[in-house]
């Protein structure tokens, strides 16, 4: 399966900075569709037929969102848009709003509409400070326009922080408290922003919309596969010869991605960002999928001059230092494992450090209380079950290595 | 501790105003001091704790005065893979200051970051809010210059 530019396809088409670009290429046509032709239960149900999935990576399905928010017994209800892209290897998001910022804003207008949500936010992170003009002349072109009658588009900028992407740690952070993990149920929808239903949507997955309310759920769930349903945005970085942001049918195979980025030497491909899974180079034929792996849809190549043990433990540098340190098995458990995988990559390993990473990951996983540490063992997982000879090996090189300095232990 | 009293109090006092109010202290004097941050406690009703609390929690916000241009280098994989090492040890030797330090002219400060989203550039930085991708060691001088 090809590329297929459906998220993007207004991408470096139009001029971000005119409306009447985007106007001129049935820009806010499903709006319009939307409002005039369609009922708010009827478009829940059109989205909800189409089979989107949330494309931040936890994949939950949008259409239900929609629905438990717009049943809730609430006048005030909140909208939020994620644009708080924060997963390493992750900059989808980026080149979306750089390009297209009225899609995103159609796409918000059609959630509003749908979910009875009047108030919207962009939770944008600090990191994309420099959007944040373009956003605003975006909203103020479709302000201007009439187009934005029935709700209120606020940009909210983050203050860097990673676990701020984590749907509850980022109400906190509107709220103006620190960006930390909720306990959950009640869930957003029905107490989410202020304890206000709230439907928090990534990037992404709002710039869907326009294109299913217009084509139809049909058209949209004819593209991927039973359960991943039109395409999926991928970041691609690392040892490629053109890394980039790349749009494909879901289902298509890894394979395919690395031959258009122009990877070679493939060692594995970890692919949903620092708790991404690993895939080794002998099962690049993986589909990209729900099914499968896609996460937020982060790639990141390794050549073969690279080393596994290396890499999961920077991957678990970048997550022990995000953990927003509320809950125990996340804060103490990253530490545990950056400690662990620093000795072993210095070689100098213990024999129980396999264990050890083993168990810790089964506490981590269990007991976290949000997406951050309940995903963060996965790479230390996949690399034990593909490369475990890796460990082992350094394992008995810390141990030759100690019993050659004359250290018993 | 007056002029920051008034600052505080200009700005909407509900809750959801307090990391905007630390975020425009933090672009204008370049840091948040003890002294806002209890005038900002006390503005909003909230506890000293509370607020200190926030303040520390997001790492684009400081307690120690920070210079006037930030350097925010990246320092997680995608940016590894394409020798930010080389990166972080150039930017080093030109400021003659290690990460986490402030030149003494105040002209630049240097720190390391998680991903900032730029990796299709990498290696990256942030400069304030600029982003400066596919960096070599000849261009960070260039880029550096472009800063007083």
């Amino acid at each position: 399966m090809p590329e297929k530019r459906v998220v993007l396809k207004h991408c470096e088409v139009i001029d971000p900075r005119d409306l009447s670009t985007y106007l001129d290429r049935e820009g806010f046509k499903a709006l319009e569709k939307a409002q005039k032709e369609m009922t708010p239960e009827k478009v829940i149900e059109e989205v909800k037929a189409s089979g989107l999935k949330g494309r931040g990576g936890a994949g939950f399905l949008c259409g239900r969102k929609w629905e438990f928010a717009r049943k809730a017994q609430e006048h005030e209800k909140f909208l939020i848009c994620n644009a708080d892209e924060g997963e390493m290897g992750t900059f989808k998001d980026r080149y979306i709003m750089q390009h297209d910022p009225f899609t995103l804003m159609e796409g918000m207008a059609i959630a509003g509409y749908a979910t009875g949500a009047r108030k919207a936010y962009i939770y944008l992170r600090a990191e994309y400070r420099f959007l944040l003009d373009l956003l605003r002349n975006a909203i103020q072109q479709v302000r201007e326009e009439g187009l934005l009658e029935s709700l209120d588009i606020q940009i909210r900028e983050g203050a860097g922080s990673y676990v701020c992407g984590e749907e509850s740690a980022l109400m906190n952070s509107i709220e103006g408290r620190r960006g930390e993990a909720r306990y959950r149920p009640p869930y957003p929808p029905s107490k989410g922003l202020w304890q206000k239903p709230t439907i928090i949507n990534n990037v992404e997955t709002l710039m869907n919309i326009p294109q299913i309310i217009l084509n139809g759920a049909q058209w949209f769930g004819d593209m991927g596969t039973e359960e991943s349903k039109g395409t999926k945005v991928f970041s691609v970085s690392g040892d490629v010869e053109k890394p980039g942001v790349y749009e494909m049918m879901m289902g298509s195979h890894l394979k395919e991605l690395m031959d258009l980025a122009g990877a070679k030497r493939v060692k594995v491909v970890q692919i949903g960002g620092a708790s991404g899974n690993i895939v080794p180079e002998t099962m690049i034929d993986t589909p990209l999928s729900y099914e499968t792996v896609l996460g937020s849809g982060a790639v990141t190549v390794f050549d073969n001059g690279r080393d596994v043990i290396d890499i999961v433990y920077r991957d678990m540098a970048f997550l022990a230092e995000e953990s927003c340190g509320k809950c125990a098995p996340c804060r103490e458990g990253t530490e545990a494992m950056v400690e662990i995988l620093a000795r072993l990559s210095k070689g100098e390993g213990y024999q129980e450090d396999i264990g050890a990473l083993e168990d810790l990951a089964k506490v981590m996983m269990l007991s976290s209380l949000c997406g951050l540490g309940q995903v963060a063992p996965i790479p230390v997982l996949d690399t034990l079950k593909y490369f475990r000879e890796d460990y082992e090996n350094r394992v008995s090189q810390s141990l030759f290595l100690r019993s050659v300095r004359g250290i018993t232990r | 501790m007056e002029k920051n009293e008034q600052h505080v109090s200009a700005t909407a006092r509900e809750r959801e105003s307090l990391l905007a109010v630390l975020e425009d202290e933090q672009m204008k004097s370049g840091f948040v001091s003890k002294e806002f941050i209890s005038a900002a406690a006390e503005s909003f009703g909230l506890p000293l704790s509370e607020v200190y609390g926030v303040a520390t929690f997001y790492s684009f916000i400081t307690t120690k005065p920070l210079g006037r241009n930030v350097i925010r280098i990246c320092k997680s994989l995608p940016c590894f893979l394409k020798n930010a090492g080389v990166i972080i040890r150039t930017v080093e030797n030109e400021l003659g200051i290690k990460p986490g330090e402030t030149t003494p002219d105040k002209r630049f400060s240097f720190e390391l970051t998680n991903c900032i989203g730029a990796c299709d550039k990498a290696p990256a930085m942030l400069v304030n809010d600029d982003v400066h991708g596919d960096l070599t060691p000849s261009r960070i001088s260039e880029v550096l210059r472009s800063y007083v």
